[in-house]
């Protein structure tokens, strides 16, 4: 119960923060990834803003082994510069530049009760469980990609 | 390469950016997880494992978020310009692209440089390099 309040309030400071940044708006994003058109640069500003205050907390958590609220602390292990990521990092830039929605705002977006967040998590929804499909050997020239995702 | 000043935000971007690290900061002291937005709701999708819970428990705080919003900051509703053709493309390259490597904008492109880590410093630089090219087709070659 307490894991779930506490998650609860980390999607709402999460969704406020990508409210207030502007990128739950779509054009938003665009606008950053169009180079060549009028360049919005403030999504590096997001990102700056929040490696900043993510940083000391991440130097925290290697040092120390328990969570707040409970549990152990896990942090990514894998090292390897593979395939999986390289290939996949490729696929979701381009998802990512179609739509201009990336998985968090596009979440968010379904608060709005908006017709193309419902289309996009939908789908994003079907593209997660088709890799999963995938690492289950259904479909077989993923194999080789995907076998120490 | 011309700045688009009528839009730009530095200050919003900065505090709304700050808040998503406070996210961050708050997930991984707190319950000892990596803020990965593609992570959360693919885990979710796996209804039987241990942090299923927890991770719809965000989800819904993601989606309720938008009501604080309207109040506190008086947002506007977002406009889904693409064609709806062009969101399904894209919500299956997305999801099967952050599954496949590891991680999206939140769980690479925040966490991930947070962390120093030099995977996620890789898979940043090649989504906004794809997606660079990817508006630059579709807005300047193709629309």
């Amino acid at each position: 119960m307490k894991r779930n309040v506490f998650a609860l309030a980390v999607g709402l400071i999460f969704g406020l923060g990508l409210c207030l940044s502007g990128m739950y708006e779509p054009a938003k994003v665009t606008g950053f990834l169009d180079l060549a058109g009028l360049w919005d640069p403030s999504l590096a500003f997001v990102m700056a803003g929040a490696i900043v205050v993510a940083l000391p907390a991440f130097w925290l958590a290697r040092r120390r082994s328990a969570a707040w609220v409970g549990g152990a602390i896990e942090l990514p292990t894998k090292r390897a510069i593979d395939a999986p990521l390289v290939v996949g990092a490729g696929v979701f830039g381009i998802g990512w530049g179609l739509g201009g929605v990336c998985p968090a705002p596009g979440v968010v977006d379904l608060g709005f009760f908006s017709p193309g967040a419902a289309v996009f998590v939908a789908s994003m929804a079907a593209g997660m469980l088709i890799y999963r499909a995938a690492l289950g050997r259904r479909l077989p020239g993923l194999r080789l990609l995907t076998q120490d995702a | 390469m011309t700045i688009d000043w009528a839009h730009f935000t530095p200050l919003s971007a900065l505090a709304g950016g700050a808040l998503i690290g406070l996210a961050a900061a708050l997930l991984i002291l707190g319950l000892g997880r990596v803020l990965g937005a593609a992570g959360v709701v693919g885990g979710a999708l796996e209804i039987n494992h241990a942090d299923a819970p927890w991770r719809w428990s965000l989800i819904v705080g993601l989606v309720l978020s938008p009501l604080l919003a309207r109040v506190l900051l008086g947002v506007a509703q977002p406009i889904f310009a693409a064609p709806w053709l062009a969101l399904v493309a894209s919500g299956l390259l997305v999801g099967f692209g952050a599954r496949l490597g590891s991680g999206c904008t939140s769980g690479h492109g925040v966490c991930g440089l947070a962390r120093l880590s030099p995977r996620s410093f890789v898979a940043t630089g090649i989504f906004m390099a794809t997606a660079f090219v990817t508006v630059f087709v579709a807005r300047h070659l193709v629309g």
